[in-house]
């Protein structure tokens, strides 16, 4: 036509957030639009920094998990875990089994609960709206078990340096079996729903592909490398908290998009499963803590019985215990990737820096060249099958 | 005998203000501002088990120009706050404020250089939800200490700041 | 274990003048390397096959203020074939608080590079893109700097 020649064409660029119902959180996203293409897509990050890692110079060891919760709020155990295994090779502190196996099985479900969350808010913002409610129904489930055990529904700061707070209540077995039996069915109804819908595919087939080689270059981890092809997952490749002693199975895709993201995280929910029933089923009798009086606090009943206790206790509580000189750098598999404590300790009882190596933080730089020439309506599908938790991007 | 007999069952009598106080706050429209771990809790609340669609707010609104309740869930950092006050300022009246959990009222436990100590150094607040997070239901008993202020309201008083 | 020592002498004999110091504490093993070598030993460690370090997992800086030299760059390389860790350290000049950028190398160090010049003010030469990514625009300062007070100025 000739009339297309004389068109005066120019790109635009458009802001997307931070305020927006589809960046899980306060994500900016630069649009520069040729059309409907995207020519360029920059996040900018930052509306959620709080400072946590600066806090933390500042906090005792013992404050600062609560800290740890509020990072990847989705899965608040797991940032726990990571955060404990530091601190307890840096003290060469022996965490008993029975307190390493309850940290498997509610970090198991913690991935459960974050995949739940991912998949209903992911699928609402392609316009699936159902798959919300249902996913917040088994959330519910979950936030259940969690409050028995921690005492609130998000945020528990439950696992502590040296073990965990306390010994599992009484129903818990009970709820996590039931829990446990039921969960199957219900990732069967999501696949009836969304696996092989029409819509579905066309919204996620073939959106947002990033090659293998691109990935690791990138540093992209935990399901997002997954979906590539790239069979690494910590809990295998160098087990932590007796995660060997458990048999489960790590679920590859093949085109690194995000339908293959999608599938592969649907698959990790029935393997948590797995892993949370042989925990449940192998789980040892003993105590929850490592014997050490200097860093683990003496149980509640004698506190408030005996003075030397309580002594304790009060000692243990204000000015913390001291932690040798070193560094270390542990590393978990988080429900998102690889999630990374660096602390170097300078023998006080405050940690001298901790460094938070976040998956989300290192999985938004792939988010440039994966919706590089897409359309703007798969923007909002890539930023929700990356599965950012904004609190990690930012610290 | 009297004025009532001549009323009968189908008319209602009322004052204006009380009229609209009624549909203000049956009708609470909140726009959607999760900032932090708030927001999960938020969606909770919107979510089948807590059902915030009995008080008539279920629709999130995405555009702040057609809602009438701003909850700013999770914390308000140095960065976000001119958004904030933005947001904030393109709500038509009538609107109302709620600040859920810790770090929207007073900063949390965040105090840093950051973060803001408080969303009422930016807009004013309604209600102050405390808690880290608040349980949904916190949430809904702040949504209905809302609708009890929404009610003794002066249609010519309300002041924005 | 046994085999990340052999790997780190190795290395050691590699570059003789490049690295400075070797520290190991359980399982983990770190290098010091002159940042004159920087970039030559980031390459050998990720194109050597035995190393095969081709994950950047981390990258940061500390702040050792009262020491000298006062700050320290730390990248905690991770090889996906051999599954083992690596960490390396290394101090940027003290005049202009300035190192060689590794983007080069491992394209994620892009935004950690970022991060660590917006909170430490580290100076990441040859970066595409050295600019704040955390803290708002126009912000004054280096927030992770230990002489930077915890509620700002």
């Amino acid at each position: 036509m000739e009339t297309a020649s004389a068109l005066r064409t120019e790109i635009i660029t458009l802001n997307m957030g931070p305020q927006h119902p589809s960046t899980h959180g306060v994500l900016r996203v630069l649009l520069e639009l040729q059309g409907e293409v995207v020519t360029k897509a920059t996040p900018v990050l930052g509306y959620l920094h709080r400072g946590i890692e600066k806090l933390a110079e500042h906090k005792t060891y013992h404050q600062f998990i609560t800290l740890t919760d509020r990072l990847d709020y989705t899965s608040p155990f797991i940032n726990n875990l990571a955060y404990a295994l530091t601190v307890e090779k840096l003290l060469d502190l022996e965490v008993p089994l029975r307190a390493q196996y309850i940290r498997v099985m509610l970090s198991e479900l913690t991935r459960i609960q974050s995949h739940l969350i991912w998949l209903g808010t992911h699928a609402l913002d392609i316009g699936a709206m159902s798959p919300l409610l249902y996913c917040f129904r088994e959330r519910e489930e979950t936030l259940d078990i969690f409050e028995m055990v921690g005492g609130a529904r998000m945020n528990q700061s439950y696992f502590r340096i040296g073990g965990v707070a306390a010994d599992l209540p009484d129903g818990f077995t009970e709820k996590v079996k039931a829990f446990c039996d039921v969960l199957p069915s219900r990732i069967e109804g999501y696949e009836r729903l969304l696996t092989e819908n029409k819509i579905w595919l066309s919204r996620t087939k073939g959106v947002g592909v990033i090659s293998a080689e691109e990935g690791i270059a990138l540093g992209l981890s935990g399901p997002c490398l997954r979906a590539c092809g790239v069979k690494w997952d910590l809990r295998k490749a160098n087990p932590y908290s007796s995660y060997d002693h458990f048999d489960f199975e790590i679920p590859t895709g093949s085109q690194g998009d995000s339908y293959d993201r999608y599938l592969v995280r649907l698959e990790e929910m029935r393997q948590s499963n797995r892993i949370v029933k042989q925990a449940l089923e192998k789980l040892p009798p003993g105590p929850v803590n490592a014997v050490s009086p200097k860093v683990v606090p003496p149980p509640k009943e004698k506190v408030q019985e005996n003075i030397e206790s309580l002594i304790i206790h009060f000692h243990l509580m204000t000015e913390g215990f001291n932690v040798p000189k070193g560094e270390a750098y542990c590393s978990v598999e988080s429900s998102k990737g690889e999630l990374g404590f660096y602390i170097v300790s300078d023998g006080s009882s405050k940690p001298y820096r901790v460094k938070i190596r976040t998956p989300s933080f290192v999985n938004m730089e792939s988010f440039s060249s994966m919706a590089q020439g897409r359309m703007m309506a798969d923007i909002v599908t890539i930023i929700g099958s990356i599965d950012i938790c904004l609190g990690e991007v930012d610290r | 005998m009297g004025v009532e007999s001549y009323l009968g069952d189908t008319i209602i009598t009322t004052t204006l203000e009380k009229l609209v106080n009624w549909a203000r706050k049956s009708s609470l429209w909140p726009a959607t501002f999760g900032l932090a771990c708030c927001a999960l809790e938020m969606m909770a609340t919107a979510a089948a088990r807590y059902d915030i669609a009995r008080f008539g707010a279920e629709v999130f609104r995405a555009s702040p120009r057609q809602a009438d309740l701003m909850i700013v869930a999770g914390t308000l950092t140095r960065k976000m706050a001119p958004v904030a006050r933005r947001i904030y300022n393109q709500m038509p009246n009538p609107k109302w404020v709620i600040a859920l959990g810790a770090c929207a009222s007073s900063g949390g436990i965040f105090d840093t250089y950051a973060v803001v100590q408080g969303v009422d150094e930016i807009i004013p607040v309604d209600v102050y939800v405390p808690g880290c997070p608040p349980r949904p239901e916190s949430l809904i008993y702040a949504i209905m200490q809302l609708q009890k202020k929404i009610e003794k309201e002066h249609l010519r008083e309300k002041n924005y700041g | 274990m046994a085999r990340m020592a052999e790997l780190v002498e190795r290395i050691k004999e590699t570059f003789p003048q490049a690295i400075e110091e070797t520290v190991v504490y359980k399982d983990e093993y770190a290098i010091r390397v002159k940042r004159s070598y920087l970039l030559e030993v980031s390459q050998f460690l990720k194109q050597d096959p035995a190393c095969g370090f081709d994950f950047l997992s981390d990258l940061c800086g500390v702040d050792y203020l009262g020491r000298e030299p006062r700050f320290e760059v730390v990248y905690h390389l991770y090889s996906m074939k051999h599954k083992h860790r690596l960490r390396m350290k290394a101090s940027p000049s003290e005049n202009d608080l300035s190192i060689p950028s590794v983007v080069s190398v491992w394209k994620t160090a892009n935004w950690h590079e970022r991060e660590c010049y917006d909170l430490l003010g580290i100076i990441f030469s040859n970066h595409p893109d050295l600019r704040r990514i955390l803290t708002p625009e126009g912000f004054k300062g280096y927030p992770l700097r230990k002489d930077f007070p915890l509620r700002g100025k």
